[in-house]
């Protein structure tokens, strides 16, 4: 099969088309047939990716199943993957059919609904294949319409505000990457990334308005792209679009958006910033570094003061993303190991996190943490799987949670001691958050009269935790599971980028001489 | 062998805590608690026939990235053995005794069910303790590290419903964490520095690290001495040490087997652990060690006054063990990391008897815990008093001066005192006078808890005295075996631990430093050091143990003395005139309310910290992030929204409904495309 990534990407479009082209009427029975028929395609994509996860070879640190037509006016069509994309699309295809099991009780406009997802789904996974600019820029842009639907429609009372504040903020970033990737293609003569990886970017230093930029184009190519990917981050203090969405946005679109569309950014660091503009990326290593270190303190001290259950979450989200950018602007083997590890545990970690407040949001229709405690008593199985969350969530070793951290703050160390001391030090703040959430909600005697006839979890939702469950241990006590096949394209992406480094100082060197 | 003993207490954990319901409360009780005796079982036969070669049994593959590789791994050595018996022999007792201390607990209503939970968790914990145990490399040692936190947090919170036990959970979990802080930074320069984090790398490149800077934050440190205070820092944390101990007390919110097994005996000691099994770094970081050691002196100091005046049973047992852990730590920072682990074991048995006999009188005494509801208890539970008495022997140090028969305490505390006297340092003199006053406090208190509880008057509620009883026997038995151990433990291992050189040495697998010559390792021993060769290591220049041998008589016998002046003061106070203590505390109350608030290390942080950082928070989120960062960025967007919003006003018609359908044509068109063009 010489064309499977396209068959992954495009199954849920093809039901999305199934289900606006055949399915009429909003009864029961349609309903019924909107959710299986995109239950039935979100597994079957996943079933499907499994072949490019066995058939994927690590030790090939290039591009893996490349399909590349020719497309409209010149454009073409590549897609492909490497070490460092492929267990983004997994990531994508394992978390879908759970966002669908987890919106079983959705009741409003459900064709629609699913419709929007499963587009969601093929976009999300387009924006992780794409090996051409234009195709990865429509995907990537194209991804905010389903989700700026999902809020607007399906959310909560203040959705119109949030959906709009969500669109603006990623909009107004992807714009200035457009101009940028016009710019690559004027210098480069290409919109092909597999070429545009090996074309340098000049990176002299010139004038501009009076201001010297240092690494010349290539800082200002830096600075597009970070536009774009730091709001998607989403990075202080860029930040504050991302609670309001999650508050508003449906449990399954939270899940979603936290799993898989923040990780884009982190995916377009290391699929752009690093490896086509290394000398920009090192101009502006020291501010992204501290970005994050205080994105990691702030968003925790913000975190520990949180009164709905869903914005604590959403800041805490972005203290662990500042661990990922942290980790891939160390530079480093670790750092960018374990930025990848990170996101892809926080996947699933923030997933099931977002689950749990749904669990009792559905049950209580609020999110508001003084409006619960005591839950532990009626509640124990879903007080267990809280606390193994909880526990990954503040990285705690034999979860997944861990690796990602630890390696991130060991990159860093190597490279820049005070960002990885006040780095380190969210690692103290985030149990205090975790845990005193945990306790208001979980703990403590059930003296609220609501909550007298609370019902544990159902089937469904054990069904919904349990893949998550097995996945975030299994990853913490044997995480080369995904160091094994993420190692050889992270290597040779840092091989790369020292010797861009190496190189260019060497130049500079020669030329002072 | 070792893998059972690791594995035994983690599959009684699941049983317990997954399989309850299949098979039955008490069977899961029992399994869990059988898997903790075959432990206990096999750890004593691989520590009676360890023959002090260090050997590591590969498990599996853990976190590789680059040139970081650690595994899961079993390090079987002196230290790992020593560990294995305390963890698994009281962890085992601990086990039987929760079956009499944990029945019909009147904390839980009826038909609720929390025992197999109990069980549970204290076999997980037994688990992460053995994983720290024996981790090789230092990044499976956090693992186990950081799961005895766990374990510790939901035992300490282990009543849910109490407000105060919630708190006292959190903090645990919190303050130690902040001990972690300083704990990984310490891992990641290790790494940086060696680029390794397995245990025999880091020992062989110690000294260079002596001789190498290193850039940290604002300036310029020698990296054994920065990475031995890192490491140190994690120390205090786990040990409540100074500055770090406020957890400790306020975690015997706990069930009182949890406060014996975690609080006193086990994971409390950890910190110590880290610093014997660093001791090649150790040796190499003289500053850090100094701090060690006055860190260690002053513990030992505080926590003794504190416990003096406290009326909750156990948290003068728990003042105690911040206590004992100090005199630990002088042992280690003086380079005397043998007696160290010497004291660790004593008091694990000595400790762990007190904190459950207390728990017998708790149980006795329908839980009641405050001392001065207590009295004349001696004739009520004559088997709890009797070996309540053996433990207060053991920790006040009762034996014959200047020769090695005596209560386990007597020996292995005197050798702390002579060490830190034969250190012949600044810091080893601070820490001498400081333990023996803290000898004379630790006897004071001790007796005082003795006299209050079993002597005297009842007092209190005479209802609760008329029903006192002794308590079943699955509670008694570990009573007994304890106290053979307080007996006899420091006179059966002093020759091991506190011997001549040959014996330490034979005992550790740490070849002679003239042997080693002979061999001609060249290099290596210049710099004092062979990978794999032994437990400890101790630098050719340190001679603490000689000088503690030789140390004069009155440094021998000073502890004693100053024992017997607390137990005088105890009697003279307690029995004699019990009137005395009462006055005594209205004439000095600003010294008495500074005692009781526990030199106010609380209220200091909570104002210090706790409320600035919460403060903080709230300015961040609500003028951070509502008015700097939205209004700033807002700003323009803001003033375009209400346009947008007029035109969401037709979102719910479907308008952008619509926009969305033109997007899926778009797509379809795109797969249409695909499928015809896509031929070429």
């Amino acid at each position: 099969m010489d064309n499977l990534l396209s068959i992954v990407t495009f199954i849920p479009a093809l039901a999305a088309l199934i289900l606006t082209i055949f399915l009429r009427g909003d009864d029961e029975a349609a309903q019924r047939n909107a959710k299986w028929v995109a239950m039935f395609a979100t597994s079957a994509t996943f079933i499907v990716s499994l072949f490019i996860l066995f058939g994927f070879d690590p030790a090939d640190t290039g591009f893996q199943f490349v399909e590349q037509r020719d497309w409209l006016m010149g454009l073409q069509y590549k897609m492909g993957v490497d070490g460092i994309s492929v267990l983004f699309v997994m990531l994508t295809t394992f978390i879908m059919p759970l966002t669908i099991l987890a919106s079983w009780n959705v009741t409003e406009r459900v064709k629609e609904y699913m419709i929007a997802f499963l587009l969601l789904e093929t976009l999300m996974l387009g924006v992780f294949m794409a090996l051409d600019l234009v195709l990865f820029y429509l995907f990537f842009e194209a991804g905010l319409i389903p989700m700026f639907l999902i809020i607007g429609i399906w959310g909560g009372a203040q959705r119109v505000y949030a959906s709009f504040k969500f669109f603006l903020y990623t909009f107004l970033g992807s714009v200035l990457m457009l101009v940028a990737m016009v710019g690559m293609f004027a210098d480069a003569g290409t919109t092909d990334i597999e070429v545009l990886l090996t074309h340098q970017f000049a990176s002299e230093n010139f004038e501009l308005l009076g201001i010297q930029v240092i690494g010349g184009m290539q800082t200002l190519l830096f600075l597009a792209f970070f536009a774009s990917f730091a709001v998607k981050m989403p990075m202080w203090p860029v930040h504050t679009w991302l609670p309001d969405a999650h508050v508003q946005a449906p449990t399954a679109g939270s899940v979603v958006l936290a799993a898989i569309l923040l990780k884009m950014g982190g995916y377009g660091f290391l699929r752009f910033s690093l490896p086509m503009f290394p000398i920009g990326s090192e101009v502006m290593t020291p501010l992204v570094l501290w970005m994050s270190a205080i994105a990691i303190v702030y968003t925790s001290l913000v975190a520990l003061v949180q009164e709905d259950m869903k914005k604590l979450i959403a800041y805490s989200s972005v203290a662990h993303m500042g661990f990922v950018t942290m980790g891939i602007f160390a530079g480093n083997q670790q750092g960018v190991d374990g930025a990848i590890f990170q996101m892809l545990s926080h996947g699933f970690i923030s997933a099931a996190l977002f689950l749990i407040v749904g669990v009792i949001y559905d049950r209580m229709h609020t999110r508001n943490i003084e409006a619960y405690g005591g839950l532990v008593i009626r509640m124990p199985v879903y007080a267990l799987v809280f606390m193994l969350f909880t526990m990954a969530n503040v990285g705690l070793p034999g979860t997944s949670g861990f690796v990602g951290e630890f390696l991130t703050l060991m990159g860093i160390f190597q490279t820049n001691t005070w960002v990885a001391a006040v780095a380190t030090s969210g690692v103290i703040l985030s149990a205090g958050y975790a845990l005193w959430l945990y306790r208001r909600v979980v703990f403590g005697d059930l003296i609220k009269e609501s909550l007298r006839t609370i019902t544990d979890m159902t089937t469904r939702e054990k069904a919904i935790f349990a893949p998550l469950i097995v996945m975030t241990i299994w990853l913490g006590v044997y995480p080369s599971l995904i160091t094994d096949i993420i190692g050889p394209s992270t290597t040779a992406l840092v091989n790369d980028y020292q010797a861009a480094l190496g190189m260019a100082e060497a130049t500079t060197q020669h030329a002072s001489n | 062998m070792e893998t059972i003993i690791l594995f035994a207490p983690l599959v009684g954990a699941l049983i317990a805590g997954f399989g309850w319901k299949m098979i039955g409360e008490t069977a899961a009780m029992w399994v869990s608690t059988g898997m903790l005796f075959l432990a206990a079982l096999l750890s004593w036969i691989v520590f009676l026939t360890f023959d002090g070669t260090t050997e590591q049994i590969h498990i599996m593959r853990f976190i590789e990235s680059g040139s970081l590789s650690a595994d899961w791994t079993i390090r079987l050595d002196r230290l790992t053995a020593i560990m294995l018996i305390v963890v698994t022999t009281v962890s085992s007792l601990v086990h039987l005794y929760s079956f009499g201390y944990m029945d019909n607990d009147p904390q839980w209503p009826e038909g609720e069910s929390y025992k197999p939970r109990f069980f549970a968790y204290l076999s997980f914990f037994t688990f992460a303790m053995l994983a720290l145990v024996t981790s090789d490399n230092l990044i499976q040692m956090f693992f186990g590290w950081e799961g005895v936190g766990v374990a510790s947090y939901l035992l300490i919170g282990f009543y849910y419903r109490k407000p105060s036990a919630n708190a006292a959970a959190i903090k645990a979990f919190v303050v130690n964490r902040v001990g972690d802080f300083g704990f990984a930074l310490g891992i990641f320069g290790l790494f940086f520095l060696t680029d390794s984090i397995s245990f025999d790398v880091i020992f062989a490149e110690a000294p260079r690290l002596a001789e190498t800077q290193l850039t940290f934050l604002w300036t310029e440190w020698n990296a054994a001495n920065l990475m031995a205070f890192l490491l140190f820092v994690g120390a205090m944390g786990k040990s409540a040490q100074l500055f770090l101990h406020t957890w400790l007390p306020d975690a015997m919110e706990g069930p009182t087997p949890v406060s014996a097994l975690i609080h006193a005996a086990t994971m409390v000691t950890a910190g110590v652990f880290l610093i014997v099994r660093m001791s090649p770094l150790m040796e190499f970081a003289p500053e850090a060690t100094t701090f060690i050691v006055y860190i260690g002196a002053f513990t030992a100091f505080f926590a003794a006054t504190v416990g003096l005046v406290q009326k909750d049973i156990k948290r003068v047992i728990a003042y105690s063990t911040c206590s004992q852990l100090g005199y630990m730590f002088v042992a280690a920072g003086v380079g005397m990391y043998s007696v160290a682990m010497f004291h660790l074991l004593t008091h694990a048995f000595f400790k762990a008897l007190l904190f459950l006999g207390a728990g017998s009188v708790i149980h006795a005494m329908h839980h009641e815990q405050d001392m001065t509801n207590f009295g004349g208890l001696r004739k009520k539970i004559p088997f709890t008093y009797y070996s309540m008495l053996i433990g207060t022997l053991a920790i006040t140090g009762v034996g014959i001066p200047l020769t090695t028969i005596g209560f386990a305490g007597f020996l292995s505390k005197d050798a702390i005192i002579e060490s830190a006297y034969g250190a012949h340092t600044d810091a080893g003199n601070f820490a001498f006078v400081l333990l023996v006053v803290a000898a004379l406090m630790t006897s004071f208190y001790s007796w005082r808890l003795m006299f209050l509880t079993f002597f005297g008057e009842a007092r209190g509620d005479s209802h609760t005295h008329d029903h006192a009883h002794e308590s079943p026997r699955t509670m008694l038995v570990p009573l007994g075996v304890l106290s053979v151990g307080a007996v006899l433990a420091g006179m059966i291992w002093l020759g091991p631990f506190f011997g001549s050189h040959e014996k330490v040495n034979a005992f550790y697998g740490v070849a002679a430093h003239g042997e080693a010559a002979e061999e001609g390792h060249g290099d290596e021993v210049a710099a004092g050091w062979t990978v794999g060769q032994g437990a400890i290591y101790t630098h050719p220049d340190n001679h603490v143990l000689d000088n503690a041998h030789h140390a004069p008589v009155w440094v021998k016998v000073s502890p004693f003395i100053a024992m017997l002046f607390g137990l005088g003061l105890a009697f003279w106070f307690y029995i004699v005139n019990p009137s005395l203590p009462v006055r005594l505390a209205a004439n000095m109350r600003p010294l008495y309310l500074f005692l009781w608030n526990k030199w106010y290390f609380d209220e200091i942080y909570d104002a210090l910290l706790v409320r600035p950082l919460m403060g903080l928070g709230r300015l961040l989120w609500k003028r951070g992030d509502g008015n700097v960062i939205d209004g700033f960025l807002n700003g323009v967007a803001m003033g375009i929204v209400p346009f947008f919003t007029r035109l969401a006003g037709k979102a719910q018609t479907g308008f952008l409904f619509t926009y969305a359908f033109w997007m899926v044509l778009g797509i379809a068109a795109l797969i249409t495309w695909m499928s015809i063009g896509g031929v070429h």
